[in-house]
């Protein structure tokens, strides 16, 4: 059991009290980080839109989502008829639970200027600002990641009603069918770090050419990026709540604090997987490098241990823009459109790029070393046939289907 | 500690065991079949094979038992089934003796495996070195060595199977134009 504890030691007051402080940081972090989550949505969004957004509740409308709250605490809890009370109850926290486990992984700050490796003193303990530091690491991202499936499906069944079973339907065919692409992406990373603990994928990424998206090859990110939006339930893969199809999806039927809870884990499950995409590919807590040639830029904010937390967040706030950017852009997309996308483009790309990327890291082991070009020459070999066999093979299905009809 | 560990993971095995069994309703079964995977997950971790406990999760957990929900919500068959109308009469005897001799295969293992390899104990596998903790790595070095040199035809066989089953599944679900065709776009229309 002790396995889970951040650097080997004893069970001592001084780890208990460790881990305690850690385990009530982010806790209280996550939360507010929430919190703020939501207000910064709604403000970008209003922004984008031309409106004003949330401006009455505090300053600049900051205390918005603590009103909502403290109303949905107060309004009446409807448990429906024909509802499987006991699954029914359950749902909101298989949902909730696996997003906060998620922080558990993330390293969150340390300083790393100057090749450090991110451990402080605390109570005379080195340790990481870091939850934990399992060995399996980041599969624990995607072993909750399936967890969080049993929320949304669960909910939608157990509310016993048409629109949220069609939407939990829809959410875990969607969110198994895009865990593929994100793991095989998620390969990509492990294959060129060769660990899977997410500290040791952080030290890894020294420098900006060492960041992972950049080692290997931008292609896994934008892989990532996407089956990350899509296992979001975000837009433009918001199909589980199509409000104009769906009345609102899998969480038709929940009301007060149960749906706060689905909502809250929504929100935290955009903030946890931008700092899982920044832990992947850009170097987590570590700053912002450059080592190319005679070029040597090495800032250092002078911050001490939280140095590392400054360069955590201001990363974290590029993908959190760049979330909302997309919801207020990008119109949803068409069920089977969805569907294709995944399986006939994210899976068989990032399964193509991931055997490229083993085939020169055996290359480059082996004596003499294999060339690079002629590896990636029959890369592209393959790719083509590869492709123009995927789209041959599309071509005569969708014939096949029109011929017979098509059901849609 | 150790035996705490065991204690409440048995307990959750056993427990969603015989839920799977006993509990009337499809979809109460699945769930308690999620718990006998949790349970046997946290053995995994006691056992220090963290990276079998983790492929438990999401391959048993998260895409076996998931797919089990989906189709019975799917096809609709969430609700309660009456059993007592028996298909086959000898099914229940069978069914009786076949347990009884799996469960006395079982114990014949476990008491066998108590005078062998006694060094290997909380190695997680079989025939590899316990690992050391400070090797963090959770065992996949171990593991994928294993499995892609002693074993690697047997693992590529899986594959070959898996495909086959997807390839079936595919023929089956495919409707065959000369038979099907006509009466399905007749209610169609």
């Amino acid at each position: 059991m002790l396995s889970l504890d951040l650097l080997p030691h004893s069970l001592t007051l001084a780890t208990v009290l460790i881990i305690l402080l850690k385990v009530v940081v982010i806790f209280v972090l996550g939360l507010v980080g929430t919190m703020l989550m939501v207000w910064f949505e709604r403000k970008v969004i209003s922004g984008m839109q031309n409106r004003i957004g949330p401006n009455k509740a505090g300053p600049w409308g900051l205390l918005q989502t603590l009103a909502d709250g403290v109303k949905l605490f107060f309004k009446e809890d409807l448990i429906p008829d024909k509802s499987d009370r006991f699954v029914f109850k359950m749902a909101p926290f298989l949902a909730f639970v696996p997003a906060f486990l998620v922080w558990s992984v993330i390293p969150l700050g340390g300083d790393f200027s100057g090749g450090r490796d991110g451990s402080f003193s605390m109570f005379g303990h080195r340790t990481w600002m870091q939850l934990a530091d399992p060995p399996i690491g980041i599969l624990l991202v995607l072993a909750l990641s399936s967890i969080a499936v049993y929320g949304v499906m669960l909910a939608g069944w157990s509310s016993g009603s048409k629109y949220p079973l069609l939407g939990s339907v829809r959410a875990s065919a969607q969110m198994i069918s895009y865990e593929a692409a994100l793991g095989l992406s998620l390969a990509a990373v492990i294959l060129v770090s060769g660990t899977l603990s997410t500290h040791g994928i952080v030290l890894g990424q020294s420098s900006v050419s060492r960041w992972s998206v950049i080692a290997t090859g931008l292609l896994p990110f934008i892989v990532f990026m996407i089956a990350a939006t899509a296992e979001l339930n975000r837009p433009p893969f918001d199909l589980v709540e199509a409000e104009s199809e769906l009345v609102s999806g899998f969480n038709t039927e929940y009301s007060s604090i149960r749906f706060a809870l689905f909502y809250l884990a929504e929100f935290m499950n955009t903030i946890t997987m931008s700092g899982i995409i920044v832990t992947l590919f850009f170097g987590g807590p570590q700053p912002v490098r450059f080592d190319i040639g005679s070029l040597h830029v090495d800032p250092n904010l002078h911050l001490g241990v939280l140095s590392g937390t400054v360069w955590f967040l201001l990363k974290l706030l590029v993908f959190l823009y760049i979330y909302v950017w997309l919801r207020a852009t990008l119109p949803r997309l068409r069920y089977d459109q969805l569907m294709n996308l995944g399986w006939k483009l994210l899976i068989p790309v990032a399964l193509w790029w991931f055997i490229v990327l083993a085939a020169l890291r055996i290359g480059d082991e082996r004596t003499p070393r294999w060339n690079k070009g002629v590896v990636l020459a029959i890369g592209a070999a393959v790719f083509i046939a590869g492709a123009t066999l995927l789209v041959v093979a599309n071509g005569v299905a969708r014939r096949n289907r029109e011929r017979e009809g098509a059901m849609f | 500690m150790d035996i705490l560990v065991f204690v409440c993971a048995a307990a959750m095995i056993l427990c969603g065991a015989l839920g799977v069994v006993t509990l009337r309703h499809p979809v109460h079964a699945a769930l308690s079949l999620v718990l006998t995977l949790f349970g046997v997950a946290v053995l995994f971790v006691a056992q220090n094979a963290h990276f079998l406990a983790v492929a438990q999760v999401i391959v048993y957990a998260g895409a076996i038992v998931v797919l089990f929900l989906f189709v019975i919500m799917l096809l609709g068959v969430d609700r309660v089934e009456d059993l007592h109308a028996e298909p086959f009469k000898v099914q229940r005897p069978l069914a009786i003796v076949s347990g009884v001799a799996l469960a006395g295969l079982l114990i014949a293992a476990v008491v066998a495996s108590q005078h062998t390899n006694v060094a290997a104990r909380g190695a997680g596998l079989p025939g590899v070195n316990p690992v050391r903790n400070d090797l963090h790595d959770g065992n996949i070095v171990a593991l994928s060595k294993d499995l892609f040199s002693g074993h690697v035809l047997a693992f590529e066989l899986t594959s070959v199977l898996l495909v086959i089953a997807v390839v079936a599944t595919v023929l089956l679900a495919r409707r065959s134009r000369g038979i099907d065709a006509a009466p399905t776009d007749g209610q169609a229309t």
